[in-house]
Order: C-alpha cells, then sequence, then structure tokens
C-alpha cells in the first residue's frame, strides 16, 4: 500500500485545559482532495497547524508522507514544510512586494536558480491562475480574489506534495468563489498533490472534493464521498448541509435560564 | 485565610513575575536572533534595505535636532562662561556635552520613536496578516528572513545616528558661538580639539549608542514579534516600544556613564 501524503492517527490536541481535537484519524492519499468541514471553533485550522508543525499534538501522530511531524527537530520541520504548500485565509501576501516578487519569493529563499528559470516558473505559476497581466501589480492593488489567487500561485510555485487551504472560499464573489473551487481540483490533477480544504463552503466544495470530514466539538463525526454526505441521516450533517439554524449545534450558546437572567424568576417568587 | 494570604501575594507579585517572564522570552529571542544572524550578514542586501529605513530615513529628524540641540547648548552655555571670562571654552562645552551625553542618549530617544516603533508596527501587522505564518509555511525561518535583518539594521545605524546627531550638534554651536555671538573661531575649534580625549569621551560616546541600538533593536522586534495579531495589540506593542526603549535608554546610561566616567 503507497505511504498516504497525510496521515492522522488518533490525535489529541489541547490549548491548556480545553481539549479541541480528541481521537482524530483519517488519511488523505496524492491525488485526493479531501474538505474538513465544521463550525467555527471545530478546531479545523489546529488541524492545519498540526499538519504543518506549527502545533504539535498532545498524543498520536501526525505524518506527512509517512514523517512524523510532532517529533521533528527545528531543521528536520523547515525541510518536512517543503513539501506543504498552503493558501491562508486573507492570501497573506507580502505587502512591501509585487505580486511577481510575491511568488518568486519561496522560489528565491530555498532554490538558488539562475534568474531565467525563476522568471519562467513565476510565470507558469501566475498563467496557471490567470494571473499572469497582473505580475507587476502590488498586493494592495488587487481585490480579494484576485489576491488569493496569487497566494495560490506562491503556494504551489515549488509543486508541493500536499496544498493546505484555510477558508479558500470565504468573502469571495460568486465568479471568485467558482474560479477558486476550480484551480484547487485543476492543479491538484495536475501536480498529483493531496490537498486538504477546511471550509465552510458546502456547495462549493462538495462540488469539488473526493471526501468530506465532518468535525464537532474535536471529534469526526462522519466522513465519506458528497454523495454518501448529501444522503446521510445523522443530524448533525443534516443540519450542517441544509443550513438549519437549529439542531444537534445549538443557536443558543449555553447559558442561565432566560428568565433568571432577566430577573422574572426573583419577581414571580 | 492562608490562601487569601496566598492570593493576595500573589497578585501583587503578579506584576513582577510578567515582567521578569517576559525579561526571559527577551533574552531567548536574543538568542535566536544571533543564532539566525547568518543569513542577515551573508545576504547584506536585506539588512542594507532595514537601515535605509531605520537609518537613512531618520536622518532628517536627527539632523535637525542634533542642530538645535546644538544651538540651545551654545546660547545656555555662553550665558554662564562669559559671567567668568571662560567664553572661550564654549566649544569644549558643547562638543563634551553632545559627544558624552547628548548624542547617544537624545539621539537614542529620537531612534525608538522615530525608527522602534516602525519596527513594531511592521512586524506586529506582518504578524496579524499571517506574513510570518506563511513564510514559515513556506519553510523560511522568519526570524533569519525578517527580524534578524531589522535587528542588524537598528544596531548598525545607532551609531552612526549618534555620532551625526553630536556633529550637527557642534556645527550648531558654531553657528551661534563664531557666527552670531562673535567668539574667536580659531580658539573655539582649537580648545575643542585639544580638550576632546578620543577614547575617553568619543569612543564612550560610541560604545553607548552602540549599547543602545542594541537595546532598541531588541525591544523593537520584540514587542513586534510578542504582539497579539489585533489591531488593539499591534498599537499597544508600539506604544510599549517607545515607552520601554526610552526607560531602558535612560537606565543604561546611568550605568554606563557610572562605568565609564567614575573618579574622572
Amino acid at each position: 500500500m503507497p505511504i498516504p501524503a497525510v496521515e492522522f492517527e488518533q490525535v489529541r490536541f489541547a490549548y491548556g485545559e480545553s481539549e479541541v481535537l480528541r481521537d482524530v484519524s483519517f488519511t488523505v492519499a496524492r491525488g485526493e482532495v479531501v474538505a474538513v468541514m465544521g463550525g467555527s471553533g471545530s478546531g479545523k485550522t489546529t488541524l492545519l497547524k498540526l499538519i504543518g508543525g506549527q502545533l504539535r499534538p498532545k498524543s498520536g501522530q501526525v505524518r506527512v508522507d509517512g514523517e512524523a511531524v510532532g517529533d521533528l527537530g527545528e531543521s528536520a520541520l523547515y525541510a518536512m514544510r517543503r513539501k506543504l504548500g498552503m493558501l491562508f485565509q486573507f492570501g497573506a501576501l507580502f505587502t512591501d512586494l509585487s505580486v511577481y516578487e510575491n511568488v518568486a519569493f519561496p522560489l528565491r529563499e530555498r532554490l538558488s536558480l539562475p534568474e531565467s528559470i525563476v522568471n519562467d516558473l513565476v510565470l507558469m505559476k501566475l498563467q496557471a491562475v490567470g494571473l499572469r497581466g497582473a505580475a507587476q501589480l502590488m498586493p494592495n492593488e488587487l481585490s480579494g480574489g484576485m489576491a488569493r489567487r496569487v497566494a495560490l500561485a506562491r503556494a504551489i510555485a515549488l509543486d508541493p506534495l500536499v496544498m493546505l487551504y484555510d477558508e479558500p472560499f470565504t468573502g469571495l464573489d460568486p465568479i471568485s468563489l467558482g474560479v477558486t473551487g476550480k484551480l484547487i481540483r485543476e492543479l491538484n490533477d495536475a501536480l498529483g498533490s493531496a490537498s486538504i480544504v477546511v471550509t465552510h463552503d458546502v456547495a462549493e466544495s462538495l462540488a469539488i472534493v473526493d471526501k468530506v470530514v465532518f468535525l464537532a466539538d474535536g471529534v469526526i463525526v462522519a466522513h465519506g464521498t458528497p454523495d454518501e454526505v448529501r444522503a446521510s441521516d445523522l443530524p448533525f450533517v443534516k443540519q450542517f448541509i441544509n443550513s438549519e439554524t437549529d439542531g444537534p449545534v445549538p443557536f443558543h450558546k449555553p447559558a442561565a435560564p432566560y428568565g433568571e437572567e432577566l430577573g422574572l424568576e426573583v419577581v414571580r417568587g | 485565610m492562608v490562601n487569601w494570604i496566598v492570593k493576595f501575594f500573589s497578585r501583587v507579585g503578579e506584576p513582577f513575575t510578567n515582567a521578569l517572564l517576559k525579561l526571559g522570552f527577551a533574552s531567548r529571542f536574543l538568542i535566536a536572533i544571533l543564532r539566525h544572524s547568518t543569513t542577515a550578514l551573508v545576504r547584506f542586501r536585506l539588512t542594507l534595505r532595514e537601515i535605509w529605513f531605520a537609518g537613512v530615513l531618520s536622518v532628517l529628524i536627527i539632523a535637525v535636532s542634533g542642530l538645535f540641540v546644538g544651538m540651545v547648548l551654545a546660547l545656555q552655555g555662553y550665558d554662564t562662561l562669559v559671567r567668568f571670562g571662560a567664553s572661550s571654552s564654549l566649544g569644549i562645552l558643547v562638543a563634551l556635552s553632545l559627544v558624552r551625553e547628548l548624542g547617544p542618549v537624545v539621539g537614542a530617544l529620537l531612534f525608538a520613536s522615530r525608527a522602534g516603533s516602525a519596527i513594531t508596527a511592521e512586524i506586529g501587522l506582518m504578524k496579524a496578516t499571517e506574513q510570518l505564518s506563511a513564510m514559515e509555511m513556506m519553510a523560511v525561518n522568519p526570524i533569519a528572513r525578517v527580524v534578524a535583518p531589522k535587528f542588524w539594521g537598528g544596531v548598525i545605524s545607532m551609531p552612526l545616528l549618534a555620532a551625526m546627531f553630536s556633529a550637527m550638534g557642534i556645527f550648531g554651536g558654531y553657528i551661534i558661538g563664531v557666527q552670531l555671538l562673535g567668539l574667536d573661531a580659531g580658539s573655539f575649534w582649537s580648545q575643542m580639539q585639544s580638550a576632546i580625549d578620543f577614547q575617553q569621551d568619543v569612543l564612550n560616546g560610541v560604545i553607548k549608542s552602540v549599547f543602545f541600538g542594541v537595546a532598541i533593536s531588541l525591544i523593537a522586534v520584540f514587542e513586534g514579534f510578542d504582539a497579539p495579531p489585533t489591531a488593539e495589540g499591534v498599537s499597544g506593542a508600539t506604544t510599549r516600544t517607545v515607552v520601554t526603549s526610552s526607560l531602558v535608554i535612560l537606565g543604561l546610561d546611568v550605568l554606563l556613564t557610572a562605568f565609564m566616567f567614575r573618579g574622572v
């Protein structure tokens, strides 16, 4: 059996006392695009940070290409990160560098290539996201959707084995949304990489992914292909997919009884 | 009762332990910067960029302030010296005050507010907009790529700016003393030359400004790196850089002066 690109094995993680992930296990093979869904604060972004080694699991193992990320020392961790590409929620472009220089950044920092090859690679990556025409612009001259596509070109500059997407669809207009979804799928297939997409966007992601993992309160409550997920009877999954306001995920945050807080109980007593 | 006492003391001691913790973090941060300084020194272009932002862009405020401080020193000094018939020593007074004390100290205070705050804000905002995280995920160490060049840029700029402050101050003293008050130019310069010792006065001033440069740069990069990634967090960190740097400069100045000029 080939080594999975990313593997979570019984991973637990806590910020201080509060446990964010409990016994999370799943694998992502090369060529697969997996969506990780769940409400805000369900531990999705933590999951990405565990893969990147910015956080270490409390117990269990996170493996990237067979290497246990939690056990790596500083230099081995930086070496492992060469296999990763990450698209941040708002792009995280370097605001003092032009679009061209942003995409060239990982090439210049990590490889010592002749300038002509750097130039070719940058133009190829920008062409792949459709923004070769924006090469000389500064990040503050781009729209949100364009900034994210430039960030995507930068993330794939070194043809990573694993692509991580942190909320790639947030705050995009319908056209940019479609473009981003299409790019995620196409780039994954072209590079033969594995992609993990952390998202809330049900419609857009179900259209492009191979597998979905649902997280709630740090536990995987459901997983399967988009069709299986759509047909699921689990109340949580149904609530999420149909965007119902109340259900297993309550509308109200747990609180003291309403009447009591308004002082009504006292009056009656 | 015992519980209450424990609580009371932990509350009283909290600011102290917090400050101690922060000092510990800052020291470890300094070690990390030094360990990752190869990039900043080998790819000196990165450090040059920071020297431009921290140093060259501070030249105007440093030069103008130096000029005015020198002029005021000359005016005040002349008024006193002339009572004792020692107005020809005005050059010595101006130059000594500047190279020993005012150049390094006032220069450093201005540098902390002009460049230190900018360094903190830039690093803090890079953190808040996930640029530092993005760098980390690209397997580029942000301490080596961003922090160390800024640190060294500050350390290199500070003594040069302090020297410029003193030079402009002396020029200001000359304008007032010689051009305005009519002192003899020859005695103004020659007395200054013979009375000022290179090692005792000039070199000690430079050493002071190097210490201040290290302190300001470390505080600025540390506060930026440590800032909570919010608008409030970055503004608080910028303020802390200026306040802490100023206090540290003045405290260090007392210490260094005590060591350098005891018994002189």
